[in-house]
């Protein structure tokens, strides 16, 4: 007997009993699905968390004030610390104090009021330097970015985020149009290309101004000095952790402090950022794995006790084949590929179902799900081991069965 | 596989071994303490081309020896011979084997697989010995038409009448061409006119020369057979031409009191 005849029986025999067999494999079926889904949630969570941190930026190193400790989580006074400065800035730009740098930009940002007539707008507005938009990678649209003069002169010169500009003057054309900030009259120069939103922030709803007017003009006080983040550009890939040494060997030096433990601003890289935010993710994959593994086990025993119940309802059948001189291989091998048939329809059920989720569920979910390939056929190899796992002690008691017992049964 | 089941004896016999040797035949069942000795030393031989029907009350040990010819079941003791093989030292897969090629059974209950068409209950025996699709079913369809149903190939059981279904069963029996048709109790299913109809069948089978063994305790039955061995008792009681089977008036000789056999009619 071929093992395409042996394939056909199989088949045969379960679309005998689709409804119970369909039953059968529900547990597989919800399993497979949900192994399907669970992987391409994790995928999608990782590549929505990496598009929304390299949206900052590529080859950043983000430099904040304060410190955390990676275990313990947030100590406090992180984000609101003032102990960096423009001046750390400035050090960092130094290319013989760090070679691997290639530019740095410090943001003092806060949020404040827009005013355009009656319109009025809250943003974050922000003041940095000149080198803001190559670190960033952002460009801008129309107009231009704010220069050297701009910074040397405090001029009361804004480029605007294009959602921004848009609800101030109601189209993101803005260039030459005033608006004032703590009753400062700015002037568009410059209107920023849309880069989308991120899971954090929204990067088209912003102003952007000098620093030096920042510090004067808007926010003023004592913590004038003080910057909210400084974005390190390294020279390149390679480079970003030797770019990483030398931020935090030289601002360690600068702030007078020799314990890294005791530093009083944090270091992370992008990819520190999407280890971090992936890790909550990682928990919940490993819970959504834990319930498909489950699953998978019940629908695994789901397929032993419906092939027990078809070797007893078979008896006769396997009494007349063995009569007929089938040799117990030959029933043992009937019966395995009865129940892998079985395992392989409820995987083939199952990836249907988690792809179809995987289409529709997105839009509820506001998280992308990315099917992959890998994790279908896998979990289709899955459900077919199951089924021939869980199949083996019932094939063996029908190859085992006595010819003339079979024969006689009722 | 194939050296051991044309064995020495097949060769070293001039003429054609005999179908059945059975010497000395005993078979015992244990049940915890309880020894039953189902056949106490039966001999029992069977030329080619015979027409045997072995018949016996329930509990003689005709199912037994039924079993034992068919290779369903070995013997605790004694030797058994099929068509010159020696089956006593045969495992299972080798009992299979030789169940394949040398005999074609026929059952009481029919024992048809109801969701497979006619042809492909015939193909069975083909199927197991590796005989490839498009052959068995040209050797089903004309073992089919051998039995008069080479228009019903593709009719399930549940389509045909019981006779009917009896004949798909006998061409299944036929279509390896095995050297020993075994049929237990093949009309006790069947009402008289699919009785006549099968028998009419076996007479056929058997003037073309097949070898025939017929377990029954019916003596209309067991008439039709040219040679009647008698079992009681796990012995064989008597074993002679069929025409024993009538007293010296005519009339057909019951062994065994119909009240033993009322459980065995269904």
């Amino acid at each position: 007997m071929s093992w395409g005849e042996t394939l056909a029986t199989g088949w045969h025999a379960i679309r005998a009993h689709s409804m119970r067999s369909l039953l059968t494999v529900l547990g597989i079926l919800i399993g497979i699905a949900a192994v399907i889904l669970t992987v391409g949630l994790g995928l999608g969570t990782q590549k929505d968390v990496s598009a929304s941190i390299s949206s900052l930026g590529s080859n950043l190193l983000i430099v904040s004030p304060g410190s955390t400790t990676s275990s313990a989580g947030i100590r406090g006074g992180f984000g609101s610390s003032t102990t960096l400065t423009t001046s750390d800035a400035d050090a960092l730009s130094s290319k013989t104090a760090a070679p691997d740098v290639e530019a740095v930009a410090a943001e003092k940002s806060a949020s404040e009021s827009l005013v355009n007539g009656d319109t009025n707008w809250t943003t974050t507005v922000v003041g940095t330097s000149t080198s803001w938009l190559d670190v960033r990678s952002r460009t801008v649209s129309e107009g231009r970015f704010l220069n050297a003069a701009d910074e040397n002169d405090r001029t009361t010169n804004v480029v605007l985020g294009s959602e921004t500009a848009t609800e101030l003057f109601g189209s993101p054309r803005a260039v030459g149009r005033t608006l004032t900030i703590n009753d400062v009259t700015f002037t568009v120069v410059g209107v920023l290309e849309s880069a989308g939103s991120s899971t954090s922030d929204n990067l088209d709803d912003t102003a952007v101004v000098p620093m030096s007017t920042m510090q004067n003009t808007i926010v003023g006080g004592t913590s004038r000095t003080a910057v909210s983040t400084v974005y390190v550009k390294a020279v390149g890939t390679d480079e970003i952790s030797a770019a990483y040494q030398e931020t935090q060997n030289l601002l360690l030096n600068l702030h007078g402090i020799t314990d890294a433990d005791d530093a009083d601003f944090t270091v992370s890289s992008q990819d520190a950022l999407v280890s971090t935010a992936t890790s909550v993710y990682r928990t919940l994959t490993v819970l959504l794995t834990g319930i498909a593994a489950l699953s998978l086990l019940v629908g695994g025993i789901g397929v032993m006790n419906i092939m027990l119940v078809s070797v007893t309802e078979r008896t006769r059948e396997i009494g007349l084949r063995k009569a007929l001189g089938a040799p117990p291989v030959a029933i043992r091998r009937q019966f395995l590929t009865e129940a892998s048939v079985l395992g392989l329809g409820g995987g083939l059920i199952g990836a249907a179902l988690g792809i179809a989720s995987a289409k529709l569920l997105p839009s509820v979910l506001d998280s992308s799900i990315i099917v992959s390939p890998t994790a279908v056929v896998g979990s289709i190899v899955i459900a077919v081991g199951i089924g021939l796992v869980f199949g083996v002690y019932p094939a063996v008691r029908a190859a085992r069965l006595a010819p003339i017992d079979a024969l006689r049964s009722e | 596989m194939t050296a051991t089941l044309t064995g020495p004896s097949a060769s070293a016999a001039s003429a054609t071994p005999p179908v059945i040797d059975l010497r000395a035949g005993r078979k015992t069942y244990t049940t915890g303490s309880i020894t039953f000795e189902a056949l106490r030393g039966v001999d029992v031989r069977i030329e080619r081309g015979e027409y045997v029907a072995i018949m016996g009350p329930s509990g003689s040990g005709k199912s037994t020896l039924m079993n034992v010819l068919g290779c369903l079941d070995v013997l605790t003791s004694g030797s058994y011979r099929l068509a010159g093989h020696d089956v006593g030292d045969l495992d299972e897969v080798e009992l299979a084997q030789i169940r394949n090629e040398e005999i074609g059974f026929v059952f009481q209950q029919f024992h048809l697989l109801p969701s497979l068409a006619s042809w492909r209950n015939v193909e069975l025996p083909l199927m197991y010995r590796g005989v490839p699709r498009h052959e068995r079913r040209e050797r089903a369809a004309l073992a089919l038409e051998r039995v008069g149903l080479g228009d019903r190939l593709d009719n399930r059981p549940g389509e045909l009448s019981g006779g009917q279904q009896q004949r798909v069963a006998v061409a299944r029996a036929l279509v390896g061409e095995p050297a020993l048709i075994l049929a237990d109790e093949p009309t006790g299913n069947l009402d008289t006119s699919s009785t006549e109809d099968v028998l009419a069948l076996f007479d056929e089978l058997h003037a073309q020369g097949r070898t025939i063994v017929l377990i029954t305790h019916e003596p209309e039955v067991a008439e039709r057979a040219r040679r009647v061995v008698r079992v009681r008792d796990g012995l064989i009681q008597g074993d002679g031409p069929a025409s024993a089977l009538h007293d010296d008036r005519g009339y057909l000789h019951h062994p065994t009191s119909h009240d033993d056999d009322t459980q065995e009619i269904r």
